[in-house]
């Protein structure tokens, strides 16, 4: 592996947020510690997102297409079995994969707009298909689990922080290895990337795979620790803007960043909360402003320090 | 047996036939050159070789192999390479990481570069005298440079067959030089190369054998010396454009002794960020004027016409029958009957070739709009034979009548060309220069012309202003530019 120094900047910035992250639960509240282990899992989405945007070069639309799988197939298993949390867990991630191989990978063979078209039909279709079948998964209302990971604090936000660990080294490993370079080559022009030999389209179906599993992953365990899946909080079409809003903010194509942006955008979000129906522009009009003098995002902070 | 066969290939797109049944063979060791004109079908003909597109019959043997229907990446396995003319190498990574692209194995579990990459990369890197840039980023490397770096790329994938398209499109001719001496070096005994051009001449004493092309058939393979001597090759590529004289098309003009200028520029500085592009150009343009601003590439020609038109910022004024248009947005510029045709064409390519006019003339009423549209498609009856069919499936000549036909459609009383030549082949450039004549000869327009290529703006125009590195170093009529300045700039 080699990174160039630039990013190899952001690599200690992020050890140092690690240190930080790690040590704080000692000194905050737990009603902080919540908020932060939601942003874990929320820069888990936005990772695996900019996977796909600034790696391969698709733009996601759906990116909760594969959350809602995730997090409504461990539901159902956790309803209707007698099933352990984490198989109900692992279930769920395995159903997102497939899911998201079915329904949307074939897209990635073809060029122009289809991958962007599908995946976001392919939220609109789950939305309905969870209020089609209230009876199963609460519908609007959302579904409650009965099953839960653990009842202290401590132990998920530990949990949802090493899970950011493990997937942003997962991200990491694979855009800094011969995978990564491929991929962009292939983003970059398609028939170049051909004319060297690669058949890009495996390598975007395994990006979007490793996507699927950690947006699954991390909707499923997202959901056991609320306690409740709902459309709201796993589907709608305002997620995927903050999923989006947030990778773009924090930083397109450095992995790192979208967890800057996530934590950006679930902290100020809690942060601004005493403003009411405000809370959502207020949230909007920083992230602007965060565009419009760090077009890079936040981790082109780190970056542009040579 | 040969490395490559081509046996009856055939391409249609639409009702075009780019590539009718063409047949050819390539040896081992061979350095083929296909030439043609814009709109041979030369480009259509190596997007079949490549697999970019699947011909309609035929077919193509590559090794004893029957490939017209492989991926593009399973013929690159096989012994095929081909540099792009126009590439987009990774902007982000390094020249080095760039090579090391093309050396990777296309294995999907690759989580480790290859122990020897690094090594390959440099020796790749090495043999197109890149060393001292390896880890320079693209964005920083001048244009010779990048092509090398495709050319680079190609070899490292030791292929068979190297495919290059248009290699020398865009370089200096010392960087033209060294590339071909850098090809040639790399090259192995076994390894053929088959190349697309549209210039004979650059690539006359690199190659073995020559096949051109013209409107999509073969006329001619051999050797380059017979190629060359064949009668119908020199009426296509060469043309009549040679042999006529400097001015010789151009019109006597009313002058413009009054002082009464249709334009009044005087630009007394334009900036890139801290560059200087232009410093002090002033240049006035008379009614009925065909006036041609000369230079080499970079010499601030097209910044000066954007300045006029207000694309770009400048200090200074251009004046427009005596009042001043400093103030004016671009649209209003463009509203006083200046009409843009640039460098880049920009074209609506996904419009046929009626909307695109139509687009030109969006400010006339339906009834001038007809009348208008008739006036153009006989000036160029070619696209009124095209009127339905988009843009972008035009040949590059074509495309330029549509740029030109669309700014005429504006009603102009100044016409400003960038270019019009760029990139065509001489029957193409014949029929650009017909049109001009047209144009200021018959319809009396005022024609402002920016033109690297001296000898078509030489016969074309009634004064000279030639730009050198943003300053004017000479001006005047043409006849006294081929006496006073002609030794040093026409060969």
């Amino acid at each position: 592996m080699s990174f160039s120094p630039s990013s190899k900047n952001l690599l200690r910035f992020a050890a140092f947020l690690l240190v930080v992250f790690a040590c704080l639960p000692w000194f905050l509240s737990l009603y902080i510690a919540g908020v932060l282990t939601i942003a874990f899992y929320f820069s888990v989405f936005t990772m695996s997102w900019d996977l796909l945007f600034g790696y391969s070069g698709e733009v996601n639309f759906g990116p909760t297409f594969l959350i809602g799988v995730g997090a409504y197939a461990a539901g159902l298993f956790n309803v209707n079995t007698h099933l352990p949390v984490l198989v109900c867990v692992l279930l769920g991630t395995l159903m997102a994969v497939i899911a998201g191989l079915l329904l949307v990978a074939p897209a990635l063979r073809l060029r122009g707009p289809y991958f962007c078209l599908i995946t976001l039909v392919s939220v609109l279709v789950l939305a309905e298909f969870i209020t089609i079948f209230a009876q199963y998964t609460g519908g609007e209302i959302g579904m409650t689990l009965p099953g839960i990971i653990s009842t202290s604090t401590m132990v998920n936000y530990y949990l949802a922080l090493a899970l950011v660990c493990v997937s942003a080294g997962v991200f990491l490993t694979i855009t800094s290895s011969p995978i990564g370079l491929i991929l962009q080559a292939g983003a970059q022009d398609p028939v170049a990337a051909e004319s060297l030999g690669f058949g890009i389209v495996k390598y975007k179906i395994l990006a979007f795979s490793l996507s699927a599993f950690f947006s699954g992953l991390s909707g499923a365990l997202l959901v056991f620790y609320m306690g409740t899946a709902s459309v709201s909080v796993v589907v709608s079409v305002s997620v995927i803007l903050q999923i989006i809003i947030a990778a773009i903010i924090g930083g397109r194509h450095t992995i790192l960043g979208p967890i800057l942006g996530s934590l950006f955008i679930i902290v100020t979000g809690q942060w601004l909360q005493y403003l009411g129906q405000l809370d959502y522009v207020a949230v909007s009009i920083l992230a602007l402003i965060i565009l419009l003098f760090l077009p890079d995002g936040i981790a082109g902070i780190a970056l542009r320090r040579r | 047996m040969a490395l490559l066969e081509a046996l009856g290939l055939s391409k249609r797109f639409g009702g075009i036939r780019a590539v009718r049944d063409v047949h050819f063979a390539v040896q081992e060791g061979e350095i083929v050159g296909l030439i043609g004109p814009n709109g041979s079908g030369k480009s259509t003909l190596l997007s079949l070789l490549m697999g970019v597109h699947k011909p309609n019959s035929g077919s193509i043997r590559f090794n004893g192999r029957e490939i017209q229907n492989w991926p593009i990446n399973k013929r690159i396995k096989h012994g095929m390479a081909i540099v792009f003319q126009h590439s987009r190498p990774l902007n982000r990574q390094t020249v080095l990481d760039n090579i090391k692209l093309a050396l990777l194995p296309d294995r999907v579990f690759n989580i480790h570069y290859p122990a020897d990459i690094e090594e390959k990369a440099l020796k790749a890197a090495r043999r197109l005298g890149l060393e001292d840039v390896v880890d320079s980023y693209p964005g920083s490397l001048p244009f010779g440079h990048l092509r090398r770096m495709e050319v680079a790329k190609a070899l490292a994938l030791e292929p068979r067959l190297l495919l290059l398209d248009e290699p020398f499109a865009g370089l200096t001719p010392s960087e033209v030089g060294e590339l071909a001496e850098l090809i040639l070096s790399a090259k192995t005994e076994s390894q053929a190369i088959v190349l697309v051009d549209h210039n004979v001449k650059a690539v006359y004493s690199f190659v073995n054998r020559i096949i051109a092309l013209y409107v999509g058939n073969k006329i001619a393979d051999g050797q380059p010396r017979e190629v060359m001597a064949d009668a119908e090759v020199r009426r296509v590529f060469l043309g009549k454009s040679m042999d006529e004289e400097a001015g010789s098309l151009s019109c006597p003009v009313g002058s413009s002794a009054d002082g009464n200028f249709l334009m009044d520029l005087n630009i007394e500085s334009v900036k890139y960020g801290k560059a200087e592009i232009l410093s002090d150009v002033a240049i006035r343009i008379g009614e009925g004027d065909f006036v041609s601003l000369v230079g080499l590439n970079g010499a601030g020609k097209s910044s000066l016409l954007k300045a006029i038109t207000r694309l770009v910022n400048y200090e200074g004024d251009v004046k427009w029958r005596g009042v001043s248009t400093k103030h004016m947005t671009t649209a209003q510029i463009i509203r006083l009957g200046i009409a843009f045709a640039p460098e880049t064409k920009e074209l609506f390519g996904y419009m046929s070739v009626k909307e695109n006019l139509e687009m030109g003339g969006q400010r006339l009423n339906r009834h001038e709009l007809q009348a208008r549209l008739d006036d153009v498609y006989e000036l160029f009856p070619i696209l009124k034979e095209r009127t339905a069919q988009p843009a972008y499936t035009l040949s590059g000549g074509e495309q330029q009548m549509l740029t030109i036909a669309r700014a005429m459609m504006q009603t102009p009383s100044l016409l400003i060309l960038d270019e019009p030549t760029l990139g065509l082949a001489p029957v193409a450039l014949d029929a650009i220069s017909e049109t001009l004549s047209t144009l200021h000869g018959k319809l009396g327009l005022t024609i402002l012309l920016a033109e690297q290529n001296l000898h078509f703006a030489l016969k074309h125009s009634n004064s000279i202003y030639l730009l050198d590195h943003g300053s004017i170093s000479w001006q005047g009529p043409v006849e006294s530019f081929v006496k006073e300045a002609g030794h040093k700039y026409l060969i």
